[in-house]
């Protein structure tokens, strides 16, 4: 059954809220009866299912400023309005505006349970941040194209009432929100994937099935200077583990790190040390850990003065299949870890 | 997979020994595998004493 008589509130910046420019982006957020400036065109839009029953205007930086604070401000605003919908923008390229909007939709998704659209330019630092978890309409750079964008926002608003199935982003005019779904197709994976490959020698638009990873781009960190007196740290990906595995490491994932104390020791002992790793054969690094982690080779190099110190913890983790957010987030708390503990340089052995 | 390090952005990479033993040799006899290991681990240091302003490779001598 077709609901009727949806309850759509609108949450519009101090500038589409006709309250001013930048001299008023501190105000706080103030409820208005019916649609403001922009609203007329949603309030159109909805005519038939439903209308424009309040708007919240909120100065840009307040919003970002106080943000839990002003979210939170806004939803005690909403909620006695009953609100079915919100709508947020659009923001084209503003970026405070975009956060919030972003961070306000998911918000009543996440705490008042309805559905909510907003509309952003691809470069709004807004889309990355939301874009998985909330639908976000793509739109031009410049303020235009007003009510395509808004018919876009609740056509797709529309549908998660109706509890109708969203279809692909190039379709409704959202940016993808990484979520993979199973859909079934007249041409099976080869015929797809070649018809792809036509496409794009051709030079004509494809759309890829799956989005492809993006990696960042980091500045190297400069040399280790006076290397006599440097303090080394060995670090692996390869699932170095201690015997029997007590600290319980994943053999995937790089879900954690580990570390183990080796001060002392002159090499890694297969007794003491063993390799677990779903994602080659660990015999080997097994029979002998230092083919993996060259603790025996750093220990002569730390004698013979090459190196000022073999750093007494060695870290591991194991790869394999590893998300790029996940690596990322055990790379960085390495890095941080090692470097409040004083060490210089890592050698990272990896598989 | 030294490809892959350049793809996901490593900055300084020394190729291993393969991928079962990265800094090892199991057809070498140990003394040989131990120099192997110490030259690898060599580059390493280079590596890690170089200045540079993009991702480099740092290939093995031929041992």
């Amino acid at each position: 059954m077709v609901s009727q008589g949806l309850r759509v509130v609108h949450y519009l910046n101090q500038f589409f809220g006709g309250l001013g420019g930048e001299e008023k982006a501190h105000i706080g957020p103030q409820l208005r009866e019916g649609f403001v400036g922009p609203g007329k065109v949603l309030h159109d839009a909805v005519k038939g299912r439903g209308e424009v029953v309040a708007t919240i205007i909120c100065g840009d930086n307040y919003f970002a400023e106080r943000t839990e604070e002003a979210v939170q401000q806004i939803l005690q605003m909403v909620t006695p309005c009953r609100p079915d919908i919100l709508i947020a923008g659009p923001a084209f390229n503003a970026g405070r505006y975009g956060i919030a909007c972003g961070e306000l939709c998911k918000a009543v998704q996440d705490r008042l349970g309805i559905p909510a659209a907003t509309g952003m330019y691809e470069e709004n630092p807004g889309v990355d941040l939301y874009r998985r978890e909330v639908y976000i309409v793509k739109t031009a750079e410049s303020v235009r194209g007003m009510p395509d964008i808004i018919s876009q926002m609740v056509a797709l608003v529309l549908k998660l009432v109706d509890k109708k199935k969203i279809g692909r982003p190039a379709e409704e005019g959202y940016f993808p929100r990484g979520i993979a779904r199973d859909e079934s197709s007249d041409m099976n994976a080869a015929e797809r994937a070649i018809a792809m490959v036509l496409a794009k020698i051709k030079g004509a638009p494809f759309e890829s099935e799956i989005e492809s990873p993006k990696f960042d781009k980091v500045k190297p960190a400069p040399p280790v200077k006076d290397m006599a007196s440097a303090t080394i740290a060995l670090a692996t990906d390869g699932g170095l583990v201690r015997r029997g595995n007590p600290e319980k490491l994943d053999p995937r994932g790089a879900t954690w790190l580990r570390s183990y104390n080796v001060k002392g020791l002159k090499a890694l002992n297969p007794e003491d040390f063993a390799c677990h790793h779903s994602g080659f054969d660990t015999v080997f690094v097994s029979q002998d850990p230092n083919r993996l982690v060259p603790v025996d080779v750093m220990r002569d190099l730390e004698n013979e003065g090459v190196i000022g110190k073999l750093h007494d913890k060695v870290c591991a983790t194991a790869g394999v299949a590893a998300s790029l957010s996940n690596a990322k987030k055990v790379g960085e708390s390495l890095a941080e870890q090692l470097k409040a503990e004083g060490v210089d340089g890592v050698i990272l052995t990896s598989t | 997979m030294t490809p892959v390090a350049i793809m996901v952005g490593s900055n300084r990479i020394v190729p291993g020994s393969g991928v079962i033993h990265p800094v090892g040799n199991v057809d070498l006899g140990s003394n040989e595998e131990k120099n192997l290991r110490r030259t690898i681990v060599q580059k390493a240091i280079e590596a890690l004493h170089t200045e540079l302003k993009e991702q480099t490779v740092f290939p093995r001598p031929s041992v």
